[in-house]
């Protein structure tokens, strides 16, 4: 890996890293509930993220299979909040 | 060529370029989630993140991994197409789950299409 890759792969982390500093502060800020749910959401989406852009820095393709867990397990989560902050119950 | 030479440098800036690109897109994203007023526009900023970040991030990893000579790697197009399938189901169900709270609780939402008497539009 060159430098300048390696480089940008570190400023991109750095981003993300800041994004989610970002996320994490409405999520504990957020005035109602459904921000909180919003921003949990958002920090799987950069997670997610975040995993793609650890496979290209330590080169290897075992995050592809993590990163798509984490898709998946974002929107269940996501879904059954939402759907408890709708009914009061997920599972009716 | 032997078995270490470095990879070929065109690759690496497609996917440098393609990464730093993803990486101020979230942080757009996030600051939107962050400075929008209401909850509906702020619903719009993830959206950023989990469909052109993700496709610029996507890009990235198709560039990088399909320039090493072991052909094209296009598995992650996979997350993609999950993405793309899922992100609207939870926008439509967090929607609907504000609107129900937010009327609830007393609010007359979706406010009137009709503009208001003496709004300046």
């Amino acid at each position: 890996m060159s430098p300048l890759l390696s480089l940008a792969v570190t400023i991109t982390l750095m981003l993300y890293v800041l994004a989610m500093g970002i996320g994490l502060a409405r999520l504990m800020r957020g005035p109602t509930a459904q921000d909180r749910v919003l921003a949990l959401d958002f920090l799987y989406v950069v997670g997610m993220l975040i995993m793609l852009a650890l496979a290209i820095r330590y080169d290897s393709a075992m995050y592809f299979e993590g990163a798509l867990l984490m898709v998946l397990f974002g929107f269940v989560s996501s879904v059954a909040l939402a759907k408890f902050l709708l009914r009061g119950e997920v599972i009716e | 060529m032997n078995l270490f030479t470095p990879l070929p440098s065109v690759g690496e800036a497609i996917t440098a370029l393609l990464l730093l690109a993803s990486g101020l897109v979230v942080l757009v994203a996030a600051l939107g989630l962050w400075r929008l007023p209401d909850f509906f526009s702020r619903m719009h900023a993830p959206a950023l993140a989990s469909t052109l970040a993700a496709w610029l991030v996507t890009f990235a990893s198709i560039a990088y991994f399909s320039t090493r000579g072991d052909g094209l790697a296009l598995h992650v197009w996979l997350i993609i197409i999950v993405l793309s399938i899922t992100a609207p189901v939870t926008t439509i169900v967090l929607a609907r789950a504000a609107l129900f709270r937010r009327r609830h609780s007393g609010d007359d939402l979706p406010p009137p299409l009709k503009p208001q008497d003496g709004a300046a539009d």
